[in-house]
């Protein structure tokens, strides 16, 4: 088993500001209202520190890391 | 064969002495009773059709015997009618599922949440309660659960009752684990609980369930049903399609329209359903005669659920009402095709991404809409007043 992050954003707290679309256009996208559609799955290795930048900046702290476990040739 | 609404006429409450004259006495059932549950493979008939047995354990790990019990009869789905009978004429039945959770799970607190206007599901259960001894009686506060779509949603009366405010809220933490005032809390369905108080009497349920036949069709209401009974039998004992029917919805606001020639046979059994891609959900059947239009239909429907929302969640808020307004344009104006095309889209961009499953049931809802009724959409025309006269 290895542990993986996978983004989540609190829907009720998510009011749309965007600025995580804008620091991992990578993963995040924003719907036509403005608010965040994440791809789906871990985060690569590589966009972990961006990703890590999202999550604090979010300015109503609304984006998380969510651990989740992959079992190896699963 | 038991079933729910065996006993006296429908008329009125049940009174204890004949509910007990019956069935006999509550059945004293211990922590093994979870075991029962767990066979039985019922599943709540709430709308969402999750395991029991599943929910019973996960409240019973949590429990330090300070666990509550919130027996649901908010009952919001529109059309759904099932639960205010079942508590108006079978209270004694819901309280017996009631008690026995709150024995079995060691919960200090039963809560009845009951639709705001069911006025006489409420009157009934009360009544009942007061029959009741003193030790269950003690157990038990009344909240009226205010009339809107979500409001029977698990988070939202647990959100109401511990802040007074009837809007979902994320989870984790699920009910099991932080519920009302923070404790270990089981949110079930009353019919759920009704079976409940079955099985601890007979070892198994009744194998029947509530459904509302509702739309076109003579006698529409409340039918109590086999796992056997198809749709087709359904729609007959509620006197038939009164028009040549064009489409069934199956499960109600959160189901899925199907084709009626393909929804007659279905039998109204979770497990078959299941194995069609369909769920009883809340048990509504809703029946689209041949004359009604079923773009505008779709359209009414979506504008109520766009409004239902509870607006906390920008993608179901701003999205539904999106998607209700594009529907509606087709049904007002006839069909263009950067609408249809804005649908498919709005559809796969919604879903998923709410704290509840609102936006989800909305969209699932749709998506079959636009595949029953492909041709309507595409070739939709306003609806002239010529037309009509």
């Amino acid at each position: 088993m290895t542990k993986e992050f996978a983004l989540t954003v609190d829907r009720i707290k998510c009011d749309g500001r965007g600025l995580c679309a804008e620091l991992l256009p990578e993963m995040i996208r924003l719907d036509e209202w403005g608010y965040p559609i994440i791809a789906a799955g871990p985060i690569p290795q590589h966009l972990i520190p961006l990703a890590q930048r999202a999550v604090e900046d979010c300015p109503v702290l609304a984006l998380a890391f969510r651990r989740t476990e992959r079992s190896k040739g699963g | 064969m038991n079933s729910l609404l065996a006993g006296p006429p429908l008329t009125g409450p049940e009174s204890l002495a004949s509910h007990a004259g019956r069935l006999g006495p509550m059945p004293a059932v211990g922590a093994r009773f979870i075991d029962t549950l767990v066979q039985s493979r019922i599943a709540g008939r709430g709308g969402a059709g999750f395991p029991a047995g599943t929910k019973w354990q996960a409240v019973a790990t949590h429990s330090r015997g300070d666990a509550v019990v919130l027996v649901n009869g908010a009952e919001g789905e529109p059309q759904s009618k099932k639960d205010r009978l079942l508590m108006s004429t079978r209270p004694h039945l819901v309280l017996d599922g009631a008690f026995i959770a709150a024995r079995v799970l060691r919960a200090r607190r039963v809560i009845l949440y009951i639709g705001e206007r069911h006025r006489a599901a409420r009157a009934a259960m009360l009544q009942a309660l007061a029959e009741r001894n003193e030790t269950e009686r003690r157990l038990v506060s009344e909240h009226a659960a205010p009339a809107r779509y979500v409001a029977g949603a698990e988070s939202a009366a647990i959100h109401f009752i511990t802040e007074g405010v009837a809007t979902p809220t994320t989870m984790p933490p699920y009910p099991f684990e932080r519920g009302v005032d923070g404790k270990p809390t089981l949110v079930q369905n009353v019919e759920t609980l009704a079976q409940v108080a079955l099985i601890a009497r007979y070892g198994e349920p009744s194998g029947t369930s509530l459904v509302t036949i509702a739309g076109g069709v003579p006698r529409p209401g409340v039918l109590e049903v086999e796992s056997t009974t198809t749709i087709a039998d359904a729609v007959s004992l509620a006197g038939g399609a009164s028009d040549q029917a064009r489409a069934v919805l199956v499960g109600g606001y959160f189901g899925r329209w199907m084709e009626a020639r393909d929804a007659w046979p279905l039998r109204l059994d979770q497990g078959s359903l299941r194995s069609h891609g369909l769920a009883l959900g809340c048990g509504v059947i809703g029946v689209l005669p041949a004359g009604r239009c079923p773009v505008c239909e779709t359209a009414g429907i979506m504008r109520y659920l766009a409004g239902e929302s509870s607006a906390q969640c920008g993608p179901c808020f701003f999205g539904l009402r999106a998607l209700a307004d594009a529907c509606t344009r087709i049904a007002e104006h006839g069909t263009n095709r950067d609408d249809l095309q804005r649908l498919d889209r709005w559809t796969e961009d919604v879903r998923g991404r709410g704290a509840c499953r609102h936006p989800d049931g909305a969209v699932i809802f749709l998506q079959s809409a636009l595949q029953t009724f492909g041709r309507e959409f595409a070739g939709h025309r306003p609806h002239s007043a010529a037309e009509a006269a």
